[in-house]
């Protein structure tokens, strides 16, 4: 049986690769499971807790030695060294910006997967680590600034007096700044957002924010499902809508990141002047160069006009418990993949493009960079199709024109004249009463209510055996044939004159109102 | 009877002012329908117009031909048929099964089908004195009202094998059916003329099983899916049937209720094909389901989620509001009453909870209602698609239990696909959706459904009623 280790992380980092609720599940999947003494001391999960959902709590040597070793931050070199031979690595490596740890992973004849490596397709999200971590750090974002900022979020009218309602931009719609979005509208913020691609205005309006539109002549279409680089024309005028923004609102929260690329600066220096005193500014990507002018990456900065710039880029790790459950859950769901029978065999399939990406070092060989993988999350292609076949859709559909139905309207119209006008004495008085039937019934079934349509047709099908009636008036002919078959017609209408009532006076009884039940 | 004489008070007379009475009270028993608290008093409004028109009737009978020896004859038929008819009749609305409520109300189409095939027989039989212009239309008239009954007969026992499962429920394709559908009305159309110039029996027995067999062709080619505006569609029929008998038999009455019958199933199916945002014409005709969506098969929709009973249990009793949509899926695994239990414990708990039916939903038009009357779920929460789906954008949780193209947002998103413009239920708007389903199969149109595969969405699998039951467990 394969067995698992937890290490412990190191530093200041809080988070812990799993919890006992994950390592039941890695248990599951017929796997052993030890963790690192104390790995999960500082995200509240104790040693106890470990053991109880089944794992052997051991020294930090045996954890290393286990064949598979589950980490979040990338290895030093002495932990590198650590690793048995044929062991597997998996946690955030960020393979693309640490191309000198790739190498000394490398260097060993192990393999390591990367997490934080994998492709942005919908079978995937289950184990994307980016995405479960910005969230909790969009969310933290908002708490941070809340923490900093001198004011309610929410707008109040207090007996000594009114307070206005905190303003919010989030610039960058992403999973960090959606969740951004939604924690400070449910603080009761106004919340504003800004993002290059158009498509994410649902979203933002969804959970209660409002989509800041740069209008320029151009749209961003996104094939991999991140961001790219904006134009020049674009960029002028989003920096007027920043600045314009800046002086306006009391809190910013930036989660611009462009992938291998520095994050793009959105706030200059002047636009944070321009903020009000006591203004709070949470830089989420410090971390990557920041987005705005004089955020420093883990600091917290005031400026000299009173603007607080928080630079934190260890916004998840500020929420330990939370993150390393997000963070064990994706763990356990790339495991459920590499182990397709359950049977504690971990299996890497090079032909499945989620388990080739992450794979940045098989058993010593270097198999970084994967192929890239195309999302296609916007429907480039589709759109000409799409449009091809909308236009066409309606022609098909419609069936007949407004003329071509006034024409049947006219015909039907003529043909009832004709009739009445050749036909002999009781005929035409027989046509009024039909016609003035079907208006009425045609008016009376349309205020029928829809929950009431099962019983109008059993109560309909009990009023369709009047044709009892005229079985009734032949029952009593002189012709024997005649009156037996008249009597069949009797018989088959009675079932459904007291079938059908019955019927409907059952379905009817059990109709009831809301205050019978509760 | 217009060759009785006229005068004060004759038995003619006396019939006929309780046809209008009777007539106005049916009338009052559908208007009666439009709210839950009149219905009840609806039903007896029919059954007093019932009683008036049947005494009235049976009274006019013995006294043209009391005294002679058939109308004693006749009475004794009468009386068994109506006994052994009632009795029938009583027996199987008592037993029935609410789930079987469309299998039931088939078979009673197909009576009235058969007894207007009767009565146009009869009326053949007993030709009465008339000038040759009256007499033409009377013939014309037992032609007609033989055609509809037949059609309808056929048609509502082929509906009603494939809803209770005793036939295959996928559409019958001939080659060139609409071909044969109208090459039946052609020949219909011609026999007619004949017939009337020429009364000969045989022709009425070709156009009896012409009849029959249109109708059986007609609806064995619509598929399962279908049936409820068949099942409308048929009780149209069955209504202009009566109504073909009245001009027969000059009884306004029949006329009258035979009209609101039909206009009724009319309106009805006007309705489902809306709600199917299909046209009628192609649905009776058994068009749609030609056009099965291979092509679309190979589309990545990427992967489904799966979900616990007990994890559902932990969402819906953290939610705070939650619909369930049912379809028709509910009613073959009978989970109305775990689903209705499952309504009542949530609302204990303050859960707001609502029901969102798809005029679609299930074999027979306000079918689901009647699951969920049945299993005691008050029908004020019970709402209508037009009214519950600007709701469920703010819902935390959707429960779709065995429904599938009623919630496809392809219908609304996707123009390509074989369903477009269909309304449908939005639930992918919601925080949550809970997918109740057996497998991973397509849904009655062959169309693949992307709501499984967003990230809001999670499937649940197995049959409904213990999944439902092992929530309720769960709490």
């Amino acid at each position: 049986m394969t067995r698992i280790g937890i290490v412990a992380e190191l530093g200041r980092e809080t988070r812990v690769a799993a919890t006992p609720v994950t390592v039941k599940q890695l248990l599951g999947l017929g796997y052993e499971v030890v963790v690192e003494k104390g790995a999960g001391e500082s995200a509240s999960f104790r040693d106890e807790a470990y053991a109880e959902a089944g794992a052997l709590v051991v020294g930090a040597d045996e954890a290393w030695g286990s064949e598979v070793v589950l980490r979040i931050n990338p290895p030093t070199e002495d932990e590198i060294a650590r690793l048995t031979v044929g062991a597997t690595l998996i946690g955030s490596l960020s393979p693309g910006l640490r191309p000198e740890l790739v190498e000394a992973l490398a260097a060993r004849p192990i393999t390591a997967l990367a997490l934080d490596a994998v492709p942005r397709i919908s079978r995937a999200q289950s184990m994307d680590v980016l995405s479960s971590m910005a969230n909790i750090a969009g969310y933290r974002a908002v708490i941070e600034a809340a923490h900093e900022f001198g004011r309610f979020f929410t707008g109040q009218v207090t007996a000594a007096g009114k307070v206005p309602p905190a303003k919010v931009l989030v610039a960058g719609a992403g999973v960090a700044g959606l969740a951004a979005i939604g924690a400070a509208s449910s603080l009761g913020a106004i919340v504003r957002a800004t993002d290059p691609r158009p498509e994410v205005a649902d979203q933002v309006k969804s959970i209660g924010g409002t989509y800041l539109k740069v209008e320029v002549a151009e749209e961003m279409k996104s094939t991999d499902g991140y961001a790219k680089a904006t134009s020049e024309a674009y960029n002028a005028r989003a920096a007027e809508i920043y600045s314009e923004q800046a002086a306006d609102v009391d809190i910013i929260i930036t989660t611009a990141l462009i992938p291998g690329r520095p994050a793009p600066k959105l706030l200059t220096a002047e636009d944070v002047a321009s903020m009000k005193a006591g203004s709070v500014i949470v830089d989420m990507a410090a971390g990557q160069g920041g987005n705005v002018e004089g955020s420093v990456a883990g600091e917290r900065i005031v400026t000299d006009n009173g603007v607080v710039i928080l630079g934190y880029t260890d916004l998840p790790a500020r929420l330990p418990a939370q993150a390393s459950q997000l963070y064990g859950t994706n763990m356990v769901n790339l495991l459920k993949l590499l182990t397709p029978d359950k049977d504690g065999q971990l299996r890497i399939d090079f032909d499945d493009v989620v388990q080739r990406s992450v794979t940045v070092v098989r058993e010593g060989e270097k198999t970084w960079p994967p192929p890239p993988v195309q999302v296609s999350a916007a429907p480039a292609v589709k759109t000409d199709a799409g449009t091809a076949a909308e236009s066409q859709a309606p022609e098909k559909k419609q069936g007949l024109s407004t003329a071509g139905k006034a024409g049947l309207f006219a015909a039907g119209i003529a043909v009832l004249f004709g009739i009445n006008a050749v036909a002999p004495a009781p005929l035409p008085q027989h046509f009024t009463v039909l016609m003035l039937s079907i208006v009425v019934g045609f008016y009376v079934i349309g205020k029928v209510h829809h929950a009431l349509h099962t019983p109008l047709m059993s109560v309909t099908n009990a009023i369709s055996g009047i044709i009892v009636v005229g079985a009734l008036l032949q029952v009593t002919s002189e012709n024997i044939v005649m009156q037996v078959l008249a009597a069949v017609a009797v018989l088959l209408a009675s079932i459904n004159i007291f079938g059908g009532f019955a019927v409907t006076r059952r379905m009817l009884a059990m109709f009831s109102a809301g205050k019978v039940r509760s | 009877m217009t060759d009785a004489v006229s005068g004060p008070l004759t038995a003619d007379s006396i019939a006929g002012a309780a046809y209008i009475v009777a007539a106005l009270l049916f009338i009052l028993s559908l208007a009666g329908l439009s709210k839950h608290e009149k219905a009840r008093a609806g039903v007896a409004y029919g059954i007093t117009g019932m009683i008036i028109a049947l005494a009235a009737t049976i009274w006019l009978t013995l006294q043209d031909a009391w005294g002679t020896g058939h109308a004693l004859t006749g009475l004794g038929l009468l009386v068994a048929a109506v006994a052994v008819g009632g009795a029938i009749g009583l027996w199987r609305a008592r037993v029935v099964e609410m789930t079987g409520m469309p299998e039931l109300i088939a078979l009673l189409h197909s009576f009235v089908g058969l007894a207007a095939v009767l009565v146009g027989w009869n009326g053949h039989l007993e030709a009465p004195a008339l000038s040759s212009d009256l007499m033409a239309i009377h013939h014309a008239e037992v032609f007609i009202g033989v055609f509809i009954g037949a059609v309808t007969f056929t048609g509502s026992i082929v509906a009603f094998l494939k809803l209770s499962a005793r036939m295959k429920s996928s559409p019958l394709m001939l080659p060139g059916k609409n071909g044969i559908n109208l090459g039946a009305l052609a020949a219909f159309i011609a026999l007619t003329v004949w017939y009337v110039n020429d009364s000969q029996l045989w022709l009425l027995i070709v156009v009896t099983v012409l009849a029959l067999g249109l109708g059986w062709h007609l609806v064995a080619s619509i598929g399962g899916g279908d049936m409820p505006v068949v099942v409308s569609m048929l009780n149209s029929y069955s209504g202009w049937a009566a109504a073909a008998a009245g001009f027969l038999l000059n009884n306004d009455l029949l006329i009258i209720t035979g009209a609101l019958v039909g206009s009724s199933g009319a309106y009805l199916s006007y309705i489902m094909c809306k709600a199917m945002n299909r046209s009628f014409i192609s649905v009776i005709a058994g068009g749609f389901g030609i056009a099965a969506p291979a092509s679309k098969g190979d589309t990545d929709h990427g992967e489904h989620r799966e979900i616990t009973a007990e994890a559902t249990a932990e969402m819906l009793t953290n939610a705070s509001s939650v619909v369930i949509t049912p379809g028709y899926g509910m009613a073959v695994a009978q989970a109305q009453y775990p689903v209705a239990e499952l309504a009542h414990q949530l609302r204990e708990k303050g859960v707001n909870v609502r029901f969102g039916i798809h005029p679609v939903a299930g074999r027979l038009p306000g079918h689901m209602n009647v699951l969920l009357a049945e299993a005691k779920v008050p029908y004020d929460i019970v709402l209508e698609m037009d009214e519950i789906n600007d709701d469920l954008g703010d819902t935390s949780v959707v429960l779709v239990i065995g429904a599938n193209d009623t919630v496809n947002p392809a219908a609304a998103e996707d123009p390509g696909s074989p369903i477009a413009g269909m309304p449908v239920l939005k639930v992918w708007e919601a925080e949550n959706v809970v997918v109740f389903k057996r497998s991973m199969a397509a849904g009655y149109a062959g169309v693949q459904n992307p709501l499984f595969f967003r990230d809001n969405s999670q499937m649940l699998f197995g049959d409904a009623k213990t999944r439902v039951e092992d929530i309720l467990k769960a709490f």
